[in-house]
């Protein structure tokens, strides 16, 4: 056991990515789906253990290779990596549970083994983007994450054969944003002449105002939100969601562009520091306006959509606005409403799209005209759907009614115009919400079924998992003293710096 | 005179990628691309930076024009014409380019002693890796062991890379499976415009059996190319090379016996099931060695306690990790070509 807890942040890496190999080469439509079950689930305990002994003993440093940064390469789990990586497993492990039979009819079985393999090289990635203590190895992992979800995506093409020109327009972009993240961290290693966070960080005030610093910032910054999928830059995640296999766009909707937000934090206050970062080249008059916009127009878009996975999508793009939000009011407030919303939004639209998972298992498709009457014809996953729906708008008792008031504190605690504009915006921007979830509702309640159709339920292997995530974004919406506690003692670390 | 090289060379580059851009035939652009490689491994020569330069002269000009030419193989070498003038993206890249310019400005000199990359971290490699790694060539040193996690990461990438083709294609050629099922007959023999292949299966009409200047040379060459890749890699200790390299060389050996030979010879000696095999193993050996280390009471990749003497540990340690690197890069390579090549055979196309 003391094996587990003194390794404990490289093996919540290593369990996924070696398993990915072995995965590879299994046959067979059942083992890959349970052997990547068990390792999701051995990551997340993993990942629990990481975060419960950092709040109690504070930040674990792991030198891999046994060499001391800044000469190797360090992994660090703070309050905030720790939390993240906890949303990562947890998301991934829950949608596993769902995963058998949802899969089954989406990719043919002689590729399962490869189609699990590429995702969990997709959660080592992401896994590994949120520990690592080193601006280059968050290159490498990213490099990952980003190969095996473009191929994840491109698997919706038995279904939809737009999956995989939905991939190859995320690959373009994606690897766009991912040069970008490079070139920045190049820069900073030119002017530090190193590449450990918590060293660039020690060594940044000193060359703050030169050139090549100002040009990385902006490289990161673009870069970061090109993966984050912030507006403008979203138009890649609407159809890759659409498109992807029912699981691979719930899992990804819950951890991929969480992880860019996440570094975004990483690099905005470890790197950058606050104070350089708002004081000196002033990101809020960037990056408020980009979130404003961002729950705006995007909400009004997702109003429009035919295609409830594509409404969500764009409504997941509204979401981020929120958290840019949060972070572009560089106040630990805003900080914890924005981490905050990371853990509450990734429950909830996972469970969103899980239940549309279902939707599509059985009806066969996600548009709004095949899925008349479903109300009556799969009365549980709709009921399901219409709570999850609640929750995204943020209705009391749900978690996402938890984040907008935190947000909402945030905002009117700058007492200005601005904060009260911003406020309106975002009760507005709510109301938008209630619009398009009422369009699914309407449909699925309101209009008779076609006569052919026959009323049949989801599996209960769907089913199940299905609920537990939106009873678990009821439990976190009245009982929030977990989520809350977990981002406000992430937000005040890194608004105490290191 | 090392100015003047580097100047030639500077333009010889960007020479190069504009052709690339203006030439409507993409097997001439393919070409020219490998072009601008071989110019960027100069210039990587000039900088002192061998392995790269290796590396690019290996992946850039080697490699990837093969994995071009296969894809062409596929989609036919015309461009199609442009619809509307790229004003937007021609704007981005301009912006792009003068941020890059701008952030020239502040740059520390290259190559000056004092500069951060030359006095903080880097020293410590210098100084202290022959006595803390004994391998002379300190680039490995810093990438299969101080950075070794980060080499892990890449050959990740390549399995990444590797397992997402084979996903992609094979489903690709599934379908067109299905569809030659509905239409009837095979659609094969509408391809056969050559009548010297109109007697042979389709998998052997891949390779060019009457061209005998091609085979005697092929004969020839293949073995030293793959005496080569074995030296480039146990020999990445002592000067450059390493596994990447001697991956890529030593699957180029084998594409090549598949151009000249025949895709169905390579086959069968590497089956596609093997192609498979060696590309987890490559990564599952690297994975491997940093297991054991954590068992024998070490961190996850420090070499140190693989042996009772820690340099003869980091030898070994260095040694096996190139090899995980050498195998899962010859394979993702072979496998990349083998779905391209795959796909050429079943529309009946040649290769070549």
């Amino acid at each position: 056991m003391s094996l587990v807890a003194s390794h404990a942040p490289v093996l919540a890496i290593i369990i996924p990515l070696l398993a990915a190999p072995v995965c590879a080469m299994l046959r067979g439509t059942t083992f890959p789906w349970f052997l990547t079950t068990v390792i999701s689930a051995l990551s997340f305990a993993v990942s629990v253990q990481i975060l419960l002994t950092v709040s109690d003993t504070g930040p674990i440093s792991y030198m891999l290779g046994g060499w001391a940064a800044p000469w190797g390469i360090e992994y660090v789990a703070d309050p905030l990596s720790a939390f993240v990586m906890l949303i990562i497993s947890g998301i991934s492990t829950g949608v596993l549970l769902y995963a058998r039979e949802s899969i089954a009819k989406e990719v043919p079985p002689h590729q399962l083994g490869l189609f699990f393999s590429a995702y969990l090289l997709a959660l080592a990635g992401m896994m590994g983007i949120t520990v690592t203590g080193d601006a280059f190895n968050i290159f490498v992992f990213l490099e990952i994450t980003s190969l095996s979800s473009y191929v994840l995506i491109a698997m919706g093409e038995k279904a939809d054969r737009r999956a995989l020109t939905s991939a190859f327009q995320y690959l373009i972009i994606g690897t766009i944003g991912a040069t970008f993240i490079l070139i920045g961290v190049g820069l900073l290693y030119m002017m530090t002449g190193t590449l450990n966070i918590a060293d660039i960080a020690s060594r940044f005030d000193a060359i703050a105002d030169t050139r090549p610093v100002r040009a990385a910032v902006a490289f990161l910054i673009i870069g970061i939100a090109i993966k984050l999928a912030m507006f403008p830059f979203h138009v890649w995640l609407p159809n890759a969601y659409s498109y992807a296999p029912s699981i691979v766009t719930a899992f990804f909707a819950g951890t991929a562009t969480k992880v860019s937000v996440y570094l975004l934090l990483r690099f905005i206050f470890t790197i950058f520091g606050a104070e350089f970062s708002f004081g000196v080249v002033s990101l809020s008059e960037l990056l408020m306006p980009l979130g404003v916009i961002a729950f705006l127009s995007m909400s009004t878009v997702a109003i429009f959509q035919t295609n409830v996975k594509r409404l969500l999508a764009f409504s997941s793009v509204a979401q981020l606005g929120y958290m840019t939000v949060g972070i572009a009011l560089a106040s630990e407030a805003g900080l914890t409403a924005s981490i905050l919303h990371i853990f509450n939004h990734a429950i909830v639209k996972t469970g969103l799209f899980l239940s549309v998972g279902c939707m599509v298992f059985v009806a066969g498709s996600a548009y709004l005209k095949d899925l008349e009457g479903i109300g009556s014809r799969m009365p549980l996953t709709t009921f399901g759907f219409v709570l999850g729906g609640l929750a995204l708008i943020g209705v009391p008792l749900t978690p996402g009614f938890v984040s907008k008031w935190y947000l909402v504190m945030a905002t009117l605690e700058r007492g200005d115009f601005l904060g009260y504009a911003l406020t309106a915006g975002m009760l507005l921007s709510s109301l938008l919400a209630v619009i398009y979830i009422w369009r699914v509702v309407e449909v699925a309640y309101f209009r008779p079924a076609p006569a052919d159709a026959e009323a049949r339920e989801a599996p209960l292997s769907l089913l199940i998992p299905t609920w537990i995530f939106i009873i678990g974004s009821f439990y976190f919406g009245i009982q929030t003293t977990v989520n809350v506690g977990f981002a406000e003692k992430a937000a005040s670390f890194l608004m105490g710096g290191l | 005179m090392e100015q003047f090289t580097d100047i030639f060379l500077m333009l010889l580059l960007v020479a190069g990628a504009l052709s690339v851009l203006y030439v409507r035939n993409l097997f001439v652009a393919t070409m020219l691309l490998g072009a601008v490689s071989f110019i960027m491994a100069l210039i990587f020569v000039s900088l002192d930076a061998v392995d790269v330069a290796f590396t690019e002269a290996a992946v850039g000009a080697g490699i990837s024009t093969v994995l071009y030419l296969g894809t062409l193989a596929l989609v036919g070498s015309d461009e199609k014409p442009a619809r509307r003038r790229a004003l937007v993206p021609l704007l981005v890249s301009l912006l792009v380019g003068t941020a890059l310019v701008y952030a020239t400005f502040d740059m520390p000199a290259f190559g000056r002693a004092d500069n951060p990359v030359q006095t903080h971290v880097a020293p410590r490699y210098i100084e202290e890796s022959p006595k803390e790694i004994g391998v002379p060539n300190m680039v490995t040193s810093v990438l299969a062991s101080y950075r070794g996690f980060d080499t892990f990461g890449e050959v990740t990438v390549i399995f990444t890379a590797g397992i997402g083709v084979l996903l992609i294609l094979s489903q690709l050629r599934r379908r067109r499976e299905d569809e030659a099922d509905l239409t009837d007959g095979p659609d094969t023999d509408t391809n056969m415009d050559n009548d010297a292949a109109a007697s042979a299966s389709p998998a052997e009409r891949v390779g060019s059996e009457h061209d005998l200047v091609p085979h005697v040379v092929a004969k020839l060459l293949i073995p030293f190319i793959l005496l080569f890749a074995l030296y480039v890699q146990f020999h990445g200790d002592f000067g450059p090379g390493g596994g990447f390299q001697a991956g890529v060389i030593f699957a180029a050996g084998f594409i090549l016996y598949s151009l000249i030979f025949g895709l169905h010879f390579t086959r069968q000696i590497v089956s596609t099931r093997l192609v498979k095999f060696l590309l987890a193993l490559g990564v599952v050996l690297y994975g491997g060695v940093g297991v054991v280390s954590l068992f024998l009471g070490g961190n996850f990749l420090d070499y140190n306690v693989l042996s009772a003497d820690p340099v003869a540990g980091q030898h070994l340690g260095i040694l096996l990790v190139e090899l995980g690197v050498g195998i899962t890069v010859t394979a993702a390579m072979i496998a990349i070509f083998y779905a391209f090549a795959g796909r050429a055979e079943g529309r009946g196309n040649d290769i070549n």
